[in-house]
């Protein structure tokens, strides 16, 4: 079975679930704090004649109803990032503290990491990961027209991550927001159901273990690592975190989130997966008007 | 990525410690900012400055033991090993804040011209050379980038993936 099909029994009300996949999404913008204040980006979108929309949950976020986000005096200036909602949630989960050491395992094309680098107020280091080149340059393009000055680029596979450029230390924190099926695109991307097969979601779910696996192992013990997909296979949800509380130290814990939202599922199809799965977070598009998403905080072990 | 030219080497902080002749030093760094446009040396002192290839400098917040052989390490910054140095416009977009001298203020229109990559006749009774460029956005006074400013005609520098009709 197939998406969105297939999710009929987990995602509450799928009669709203399937029309909100059928809806295009409207452009959406980050504030850059890196160069700008949310008040500079107001008066700057204002003064360019863009509407824009306040979210619920995070200040520095804007929708622009009928505008696309490249155009304009703030975009040039770098004061703005074009963002969907939910792809910055991971960034804001993992909440990073200035000074600290956060590696980005799959950074490009870079809006989270840079969205970490402001968390940080451009203090730090965030090691920004991608094994694809064409993707860096993007990556590239973005840290530099976002000011972004702790930001280091790395080009290689993350699953076999070195520290050693960075002198062996582990970090303090790390993204890790994997490539999937990107079922939850499907409101930008109208060709993500079609496109979808169960073999790539098999294949896919293996790398990504392999990832997690090796930020967990990056990280100190103590440290935080957010895991996140922008897909709604379990399998390469829950299951993926089943698999790394089996073969590393770490647990998931809980956190907060002012989007609506429901827990992780511990059952799927014939497998059953670790209770504290349950901690996660599952963002489907019809519950905030916004893409679909997946998003879980672990903390690693001693 | 074996090539010694992909690699980040970190700047000597003196003259005393530069092995390479031609490399700049972090002095010389801090010097050109202070004294072209007024930036205060402390604006720098957070970051680490580097060179990968032969004169493009680069400005980060880490400290990692040099060289470093990765795609990035923070923005690119400042070209030296030339006679009249050039800062790159998102060095000037992300500092140019701190600038007091070889600042140049535009109007509306001519920082649309500007940004568009459009060369303009300007009067300008400052130094010739590299100026950083600023117009009004959103009440403040804001660094667009860099321009270079001789016979009577600000030359705009910003490169031509960055160019827009605003």
């Amino acid at each position: 079975m197939e998406p969105p099909e297939r999710y009929r029994a987990i995602a509450d009300d799928f009669e709203a679930f399937r029309a909100a996949c059928e809806r295009p999404l409207p452009s959406a913008i980050r504030v850059n704090t890196i160069k700008a204040s949310v008040a500079d980006v107001r008066r700057a979108l204002e003064a360019a004649g863009l509407a824009y929309e306040p979210v619920d949950w995070h200040e520095g976020l804007f929708v622009l109803p009928d505008a696309s986000p490249g155009a304009n005096w703030p975009y040039f200036h770098g004061w703005i990032h074009g963002q969907e909602e939910v792809s910055a949630v991971p960034a804001a989960v993992l909440d990073p503290e200035p000074g600290e050491r956060v590696w980005d395992a799959c950074a490009a094309p870079g809006s989270k990491a840079t969205q970490l680098a402001a968390l940080m107020d451009d203090r730090g280091e965030v090691v920004a990961t991608d094994n694809n080149l064409g993707r860096i340059s993007a990556l590239r393009t973005n840290t530099e027209r976002l000011g972004a000055t702790s930001i280091a680029v790395t080009h290689e596979d993350a699953r076999n991550h070195s520290l050693k450029p960075f002198g062996g230390a582990e970090y303090d924190r790390a993204l890790v927001d994997v490539p999937c099926s990107c079922e939850g695109t499907i409101r930008k991307n109208p060709d993500a159901f079609e496109e979808w097969s169960m073999s790539h979601v098999r294949g896919i779910s293996g790398v990504q273990k392999d990832i997690l696996e090796r930020a967990v192992q990056a990280t100190k013990p103590g440290g935080t690592v957010v895991y996140s997909t922008c897909t709604f296979a379990p399998e390469e949800n829950e299951a993926v975190l089943d698999h790394v509380l089996d073969t590393t130290e770490c647990e998931l814990v809980e956190f907060d989130l002012a989007l609506a939202h429901r827990e992780g599922v511990t059952e799927w199809r014939d497998d059953e997966y670790d209770p504290s799965v349950r901690k996660a977070k599952r963002i489907y598009p019809h519950f905030n008007d916004t893409g679909g998403f997946f998003c879980a905080k672990l903390e690693v072990g001693k | 990525m074996s090539n010694d030219s992909t690699k980040f080497t970190r700047l000597p902080a003196t003259d005393a410690e530069r092995e390479n002749p031609e490399r700049a030093t972090r002095e010389e760094v801090l010097d050109f900012w202070a004294d072209r446009f007024g930036v205060p040396p402390e604006t720098f002192d957070g970051h680490t400055f580097w060179e990968r290839g032969k004169g493009k400098l680069w400005v980060y917040r880490g400290d990692p033991p040099s060289p470093v052989d990765v795609e990035a390490l923070g923005m690119t910054f400042l070209r030296t090993r030339q006679e009249h140095w050039k800062p790159t416009l998102e060095a000037v977009q992300r500092f140019g804040e701190h600038a007091t001298a070889c600042v140049v203020h535009l109007s509306a229109g001519e920082a649309e011209a500007f940004v568009a990559g459009y060369d303009q006749e300007l009067d300008w009774d400052g130094d010739w050379g590299y100026l950083v460029v600023t117009h009004d956005l959103a009440g403040r006074r804001e660094p667009v980038g860099v321009g270079l400013y001789v016979y009577g005609e600000l030359r705009s520098q910003v490169p031509k993936g960055r160019r827009r009709e605003l």
